[in-house]
């Protein structure tokens, strides 16, 4: 349907920093909101011109396609060492490793509590769906006991399989980060707060202060077997009660 | 007339519902008719509620919303 918008001011629109590429994401899976906040992120520090995104392994595989700045596409866990890399290559480049669950907490395990404990002036934003999603929903090491996945068919048994890990808390206990955060995405107020601590986390890299960690409750509504309206209310009701919201460290 | 009003790109939206529950007004639905991919894209069912909050866009995965307000007499 066509409307008439003449005689009425623009207030939200795609980012300048974001292609014009449809995304490869299913229907409702927030690494779509994730992908416009760091875009609006780039837009209003102006660093479109030095950024380089790390594209992890998962379903944020073709990450390097959603923004107009560089970016690598780092092998399978990693994206935090490429990050490493680069930015000691070139410190006035803006780095974004951008992780899954997965990526990051399970087979990247070492080069992630490395980076972090090192310090690197990087933003790694770590999306936690609770699933390897890309594979088709297996067990994470972030998935919740008693949930079901097609390698814990009857749930998630901890004597058997482990416990849920909390990452970022485990990446707060070090001296080095300068931001560690746990943010969701399941409604409005939600998305406004991640924004703020997105925008926090590289402005902390612009600034030159060190390593930040934003970890983001995200849904996978395809491997959960949810509708998205629904996967955002078991974040709610349910995720959060596992991974609580919050910041956990911010020496900025 | 409407204090606000939304653009969907109807090819861009893939159905999730998303800005259709985040919407406070309920000025969003289904469409009866699908896009080129096969979905029931979403659209203004009820326009004149609009108030150009933009909470449905904040929220549209495939960022295929743009909203625009009316200017305000000084
Ligand atoms: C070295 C290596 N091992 C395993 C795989 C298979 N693989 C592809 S994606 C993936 C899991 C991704 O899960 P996650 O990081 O949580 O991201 P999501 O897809 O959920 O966003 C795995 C195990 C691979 N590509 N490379
Ligand atoms: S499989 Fe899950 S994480 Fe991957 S794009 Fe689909 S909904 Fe998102
Ligand atoms: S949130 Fe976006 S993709 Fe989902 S139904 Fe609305 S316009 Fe379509």
């Amino acid at each position: 349907m066509p409307v008439n918008t003449e005689n009425m001011i623009k207030v939200f629109g795609r980012p300048k920093s974001m292609t014009d590429v449809r995304s490869t994401y299913c229907p409702g899976c927030h690494h779509g909101i994730l992908t416009r906040i760091i875009a609006q992120t780039i837009d209003e520090l102006g660093i479109a011109d030095r950024t380089v995104t790390i594209a992890p392994v998962g379903c944020a595989v073709f990450a390097y396609l959603w923004y107009k700045c560089d970016a690598v596409q780092a092998s399978h866990g990693r994206a935090s060492a490429v990050a490493t890399g680069i930015k000691r290559a070139n410190p006035k480049l803006i780095v974004l490793s951008y992780q899954g669950d997965g990526d990051f907490a399970s087979i990247g395990t070492a080069e992630s509590i490395h980076a972090a404990n090192r310090g690197e002036n990087i933003t790694v934003i770590f999306v936690n769906n609770q699933v390897y999603g890309m594979t088709g929903g297996e067990m994470a090491p972030t998935t919740l006991i008693g949930q079901r996945t097609t390698t814990t068919p009857a749930g998630r048994d901890p004597g058997y399989f482990g416990y849920p890990i909390r990452f970022s808390e485990l990446i707060a206990t070090l001296d080095a980060p300068v931001y560690v955060t746990r943010q969701a995405l399941y409604d409005t107020r939600r998305i406004m707060d991640a924004e703020k601590a997105i925008k926090k986390a590289f402005t902390y890299q612009v600034e030159g202060k060190g390593y930040s960690l934003v970890e983001v409750l995200s849904t996978c509504p395809t491997n959960w077997h949810m509708s998205p309206v629904d996967a955002n209310r078991h974040v709610t009701e349910v995720v959060t009660k596992a991974f609580p919201l919050g910041d956990m460290v911010d020496r900025g | 007339m409407a204090k606000g009003v939304v653009v969907i790109d109807e090819d861009r939206c893939k159905g999730c519902g998303l800005c259709i529950a985040a919407c406070p007004q309920h000025v969003l639905d289904f469409s009866e008719k699908i896009n080129k991919s096969g979905y029931n894209y979403a659209y203004m069912k009820y326009p004149e509620k609009c108030v150009g909050c933009a909470f449905c866009a904040m929220t549209c995965p495939d960022v295929a919303i743009e909203v625009y307000r009316e200017k305000v007499a000084a």
